[in-house]
């Protein structure tokens, strides 16, 4: 290679200067060969500050070995697009589609260029024929969820193809970050997904405090990680409930449900809100546990462990539910790595794929929670990856309150550095959730980029449904939970 | 089968005694604002910790804040004006049976997760007489969520016709009442009410799922007259 690579870690800032600036075909180059040599896109966006040219910048993770390599590329004035990347890395294609809507940049040769978020008058992929129907869905759906629209090519009961539009829930979150108060920008944070809230909060927290030099008190460490496992737990165990509710198995649908607000409700314990909301702000969190609260948790933490592991061993015991479960939505391994899928639906293809692990920050450099993994990639993986992990963060839970460190909740940040940027990344319930950050001269922020898993992981949906039933879509839809706010942003 | 009824067994009963018993919120929790010394919108409050660090006014552990009129959401002093029941044309057609469609207009799923929430054995809405339905051609009233993004405008609009009359609509949550933390976006249209009336408005971010079904409650009529 030509020049020197830069790696960064998880929760760093670094001077704008420092990302190496490539040319179009050496930026290409360098994705193209660190993808093959194990790595993964973790983001790739583009970044057009008012007067200069457009810049587009590529975080690429080395999962294995830990390390994320920044670098970008200078689009010469002038210039409308740039050779696009999907023809030969699939995982590229929605980046590359949201640079072409953000910036206006063209990628040339996308196979698939159709909007992300901005999608009057789109018209889908339709397959002519006389025995094939189209079935439409959404964006209102039957249930209480979130809106998108699914548009089925089905023979019969088969489905042969699945294309997603969503975009409904657009909110302009990383337009509004550049134009408000860091005040209110974590209340926006804590909306990016509202059951996500821990996860992208103490991402962007974790920005924050990397761009002002803060250190996190240890104890405010300690609670965001336990409130992250609290958030997974809850939603883990929903999602379960949510699977027997669609397999017609309802009475553990009923458990799974009330289980679940056991831990929402210790959530509201700690912070006074059912999902985490005004728990973490930059420079750490506004809430503890006190010896008396530590007591309580434990006790109402070993009783929801008992309990979920009576109900999630009659559910996963009872053959008609395995047989529901077994071979339905599967995807390969192999899909995993081409889309560069994240979270636990990677990890139910076996796999290893966690922030938490890969690029450990905060208090998990010093708790290692291991990897649950399964590998059959179906309805069943997923589901007993769920289960798996709950099991674990459960008993991440149970150590942590014997060992809440004392001292300072929260260290104010103090101004942020100038012409800097900043990368976070967590591991949320539903996989990696990746912020970055960049400071204009003025130390404001003026690009701020979020990835939510949703966004990796839909394409994961309309593959594990082709070939299969209608009638299962439901089922595999729940299997993977995604979220539309997440990917709509 | 055997395992069932020993997990059925074991599970025992699980639904609250509510409205005859309202349950003890944690000391934590951010109700209804009290002791207020400037005016507090509740409709566009997040219901986050700092805002109360300002002085103006402090949380209490009241979960009743649903209002009827958008001016009522405007809180004084201690005492807001909590919704009112309907009509007695409107009671004595939805009073013993509300069938509700709910619509995600832009929400961040928090408030959607909650809805769901009051239709578990905990809650268990249904017995009520209240149901969710599929379609908005099943529904007498019209749940919305989330502060309109542009994209869901007209989805949101075609529902709302698509119900027969007469209907309700029951804004839930800071974004649906106000924009809430999207309030100012250039992408979304600050509540429900700039596209149809709004009839029920129930704060908070997300409100509680006792607070929904207090606000569905007291607008049915439905909840025992206190002194």
């Amino acid at each position: 290679m030509s020049f020197e690579r830069f790696y960064v870690h998880n929760g760093q800032a670094w001077a704008l200067a420092q990302v190496p600036v490539l040319d179009e075909v050496s930026f290409r180059r360098e994705i193209l060969e660190s993808c093959a040599a194990a790595g993964r896109l973790v983001s790739l966006f583009a970044h057009g500050p008012k007067d200069k040219n457009i810049c587009i910048y590529a975080v690429v993770g080395m999962d294995h070995e830990g390390r994320l390599s920044v670098f970008s590329m200078q689009v010469p004035a002038g210039k409308t697009g740039f050779e696009s990347l999907t023809p030969v890395l699939p995982q590229a294609h929605l980046f590359e589609r949201e640079i072409a809507e953000q910036s206006g940049l063209q990628p040339q040769g996308h196979p698939w260029p159709k909007p992300v978020r901005r999608h009057q008058n789109y018209s889908f992929y339709q397959i002519h024929s006389e025995e094939v129907h189209e079935v439409a869905v959404g964006p209102v759906h039957a249930g209480i969820i979130e809106p998108g629209h699914f548009r089925f090519q089905c023979h019969g009961e088969e489905v042969l193809n699945l294309e997603i539009q969503l975009g409904y829930q657009h909110r302009g979150i990383e337009k509004m970050m550049e134009e408000i108060s860091l005040e209110r920008a974590v209340l926006v944070a804590e909306s990016v997904a509202g059951d996500t809230v821990i996860g992208h909060t103490s991402a962007f927290c974790s920005n924050i405090e990397a761009l002002s030099d803060t250190q996190v008190p240890l104890q405010a460490e300690m609670i965001r990680a336990m409130a992250l496992e609290l958030e997974r737990l809850a939603n883990h165990v929903g999602d379960l409930g949510a699977l027997s509710t669609d397999i017609g198995f309802l009475p553990v649908s009923a458990y799974y449900g009330r289980l679940r607000g056991e831990f929402l409700n210790l959530s509201m314990e700690l912070c006074g809100s059912r999902f985490g909301r005004s728990l973490c702000r930059p420079g750490g969190v506004l809430f503890s546990l006190d010896e008396g609260m530590i007591d309580d948790f434990r006790r109402r933490l070993l009783k929801a462990k008992k309990d979920f592991t009576d109900v999630a061993e009659l559910f996963f015991s009872t053959p008609s539910v395995l047989s529901r479960l077994e071979s339905t939505g599967r995807i390969s391994r192999q899909a995993v790595e081409q889309l560069g899928l994240v979270g636990l639906t990677a990890r139910a293809c076996g796999h290893e794929r966690d922030v938490r692990t890969d690029y450990a920050s905060g208090m998990f450099r010093f708790h290692h929670i291991p990897v649950s993994t399964a590998s059959s990639g179906d309805v069943y993986a997923r589901a007993l990856v769920r289960r798996l992990e709950a099991q674990r963060s459960i008993e991440f839970l149970l150590e942590a309150l014997q060992q809440i460190p004392s001292g300072e909740l929260l260290n104010k940040p103090s101004r942020l550095k100038p012409d800097s940027m900043a990368l976070s990344m967590a591991e949320g319930w539903r996989g990696e959730i990746a912020h970055v950050a960049i400071t204009d001269s003025q130390s404001r922020i003026c690009r701020y980029k979020i990835k939510d898993p949703s966004f990796n992981n839909w394409m994961a949906l309309s593959l594990a449904v082709r070939g299969g039933q209608i009638s299962d879509f439901p089922l595999c839809n729940k299997s993977f939970n995604l979220s539309y706010a997440g990917h709509d942003l | 089968m055997w395992q069932i009824l020993i997990n059925r067994f074991k599970q025992g009963y699980r639904t609250i005694a509510y409205p005859k018993q309202v349950p003890g919120f944690p000391g934590r929790y951010r109700g209804r604002p009290v002791d207020v010394k400037g005016p507090v919108n509740l409709g566009e409050l997040l219901f986050n910790e700092e805002a109360a660090a300002e002085g103006c006014f402090t949380y209490s552990k009241d979960h009743r804040m649903a209002v009827s009129n958008k001016e009522d959401l405007v809180a004084q002093g201690d005492e807001i004006r909590l919704a009112g029941a309907l009509n007695d044309k409107m009671k004595r057609l939805f009073g013993r049976s509300l069938k509700l469609r709910q619509v995600c207009a832009g929400g961040c799923n928090g408030c959607e997760a909650e809805i769901q929430v009051t239709n578990i054995v905990v809650f268990d809405l249904s017995r009520f007489g209240i149901q969710f339905v599929a379609s908005p051609r099943h529904a007498d009233g019209l749940v919305i969520t989330g502060p309109v993004t542009k994209n869901m405008e007209l989805a949101l609009k075609k529902t709302y016709e698509a119900m027969p009359h007469p209907k309700i609509v029951i804004a839930v949550g800071s974004c649906a009442i106000s924009g809430g933390p999207f309030r100012g976006s250039t992408e979304v249209r600050n509540g429900a009410d700039s596209v149809v009336p709004v009839d029920l408005y129930i704060p908070g971010c997300p409100p509680h799922p006792l607070t929904i079904l207090d606000g569905l409650l007291r607008m049915l009529d439905r909840l025992e007259k206190k002194q």
